[in-house]
């Protein structure tokens, strides 16, 4: 119904139309994601913080919905928390994941999660894997997800290596994330990143000047 | 009411008076009187056996298999109530793949032991139920835990094993088994020993016929638990009958 008293962003869902990623490295992955959550057109909050943690060395890069994301995460947490008192040894990333799959999949009509799945387990080292919107599940060297991330597949592509040191990706991630903020209106305000390693999780805030410098002058 | 007894031994849920429960012990002689089950732990896997008795020659053979698939890399050999044993395996293979669909990968042995000994040891606690009796071996070979083994009693306790014997002879199996060392053994040399040992333990006078059932899981099978093929049950089941004559005829010597 149209009523001119009222902006449309008022009453649209809050949204992480957002730019994330995640790359596995040898001995732990480092995750990054910009801060940007919109209500249509207004920026409901710049400075989110996308990488949610669900246990003490796996966490979640969220795109789509921020409630349906949010309410994912914190169910994923309970039932990883329950399998830590049930068969009393931290859950992999692989079981993480497919917790996040499962309730993504079976509930595919209602929902709109892209999520990335990220972390560090004794058995199979760091991994990623991604679960986008159906509700698929795919382990990956690297991934990328939200809106901004259509906008540096090129860049992911070509300077993707293997074996990439710890620094080597929080520079690889950071400047896709600058990036795809500078050309997708929905990506914004900080980077965030995460390194997740055996010894446990390293956090980082790249805000105004730290933020990679990409071509602007239009 | 019949006078046998103490009184103490009707209820599950109910401890004698010297701190027994009667209908575990019950349960317990129920195994014993079953054919032999046995489970070797070897270096790259685990080796079933066991020793069918058949009462009838009017049977089909082969029917009544007491060697289940739980999953595809965990086995379980039973000695007690067949019937019992078979509630326990359809419950195991709940678990099992409950397991699967939950966290999408395969459930480690000691998971789903805890899980099913619980199950067993809930029908030693109430006066509705009668405790299962049924004795199981339960294996499994995987990449990460290598081999593994471990035996599940009437009474719901758990231990993990290197080898283990249950039913009608499993004093005897167990002095065979300990014989061996099985940790440096690979399953193609085991799987000959564990049907030696069920022919060597099995009471000709008492128990006429009987069928070998022999599986395995481990490297080689792929982590996959099956029945052993053709030629290996019959390399495993010769070696044994010749094992078994030499003793015979040793034995005569020393009249």
């Amino acid at each position: 119904m149209y009523s001119p008293s009222i902006p449309d962003w008022l009453n649209a869902e809050h949204e992480t139309g957002t730019t994330i990623m995640a790359v596995e490295f040898d001995g732990g992955v480092v995750i990054g994601a910009d801060s940007r959550t919109t209500t249509g057109s207004y920026i409901a909050n710049r400075v989110t913080d996308k990488l949610t943690k669900v246990t003490d060395k796996i966490y979640c890069c969220r795109s789509g919905s921020a409630a349906d994301t949010q309410a994912i995460a914190d169910i994923v947490n309970y039932h990883l928390n329950f399998y830590k008192m049930d068969f009393g040894e931290e859950p992999e990333v692989k079981v993480a994941a497919n917790v996040f799959r499962e309730l993504c999949y079976q509930n595919r009509d209602s929902v709109s999660a892209g999520i990335l799945v990220a972390g560090w387990d004794k058995v199979n080292g760091g991994q990623v894997y991604t679960v986008p919107l159906g509700g698929m599940l795919t382990r990956m060297p690297f991934a990328t997800g939200g809106s901004g991330s259509t906008y540096v597949y090129g860049y992911v592509d070509t300077h993707y290596k293997e074996h990439m040191s710890k620094d080597e990706c929080l520079q690889f991630i950071s400047r896709g994330v600058a990036l795809a903020m500078s050309r997708d209106g929905s990506s914004g305000g900080v980077i965030r990143m995460a390194c997740i390693t055996k010894e446990g999780v390293e956090r980082f805030v790249l805000t105004g000047k730290d933020i990679p410098k990409v071509f602007d002058a239009y | 009411m019949s006078s046998i007894g103490t009184g103490y031994d009707l209820s599950a849920s109910q401890f004698s008076p010297d701190g027994r429960v009667f209908q575990v012990e019950y349960a317990l002689k129920a195994v014993e009187n079953s054919g032999t089950a046995i489970g070797i732990q070897g270096k790259d896997g685990v080796v079933f056996g066991v020793e069918k008795l058949v009462t009838s020659k009017l049977y089909e053979a082969g029917a009544n298999k007491r060697i289940f698939n739980i999953d595809r890399h965990i086995g379980m050999a039973v000695a007690g109530l067949l019937a019992d044993a078979r509630s326990i395996v359809e419950t195991s293979r709940d678990e099992a793949s409950n397991y699967r669909s939950n966290y999408g990968s395969p459930i480690p042995l000691r998971h789903l032991v805890d899980r099913v000994a619980m199950y067993v040891h809930a029908h030693t606690l109430y006066s509705s139920v009668r405790p299962f009796g049924v004795s199981a071996i339960l294996g499994s070979y995987d990449q990460q835990d290598g081999p593994q083994m471990y035996l599940i009693d009437p009474s719901g306790v758990s231990w993990g094993y290197y080898g283990c014997a249950t039913g009608k002879a499993r004093q005897a199996a167990k002095t065979e088994i300990e014989k061996l060392k099985m940790k440096d053994m690979p399953i193609v040399d085991l799987v000959k020993e564990v049907a030696k040992i069920i022919y060597i333990v099995h009471d000709e006078v008492k128990d006429k016929n009987f069928e070998l059932e022999l599986s395995w899981v481990g490297e080689m099978t792929g982590g996959k638990h099956e029945f052993v093929p053709k030629n290996v049950y019959a390399e495993a089941e010769k070696f044994a009958k010749e094992a078994l004559e030499e003793s015979d005829d040793s034995d005569e010597e020393d009249l």
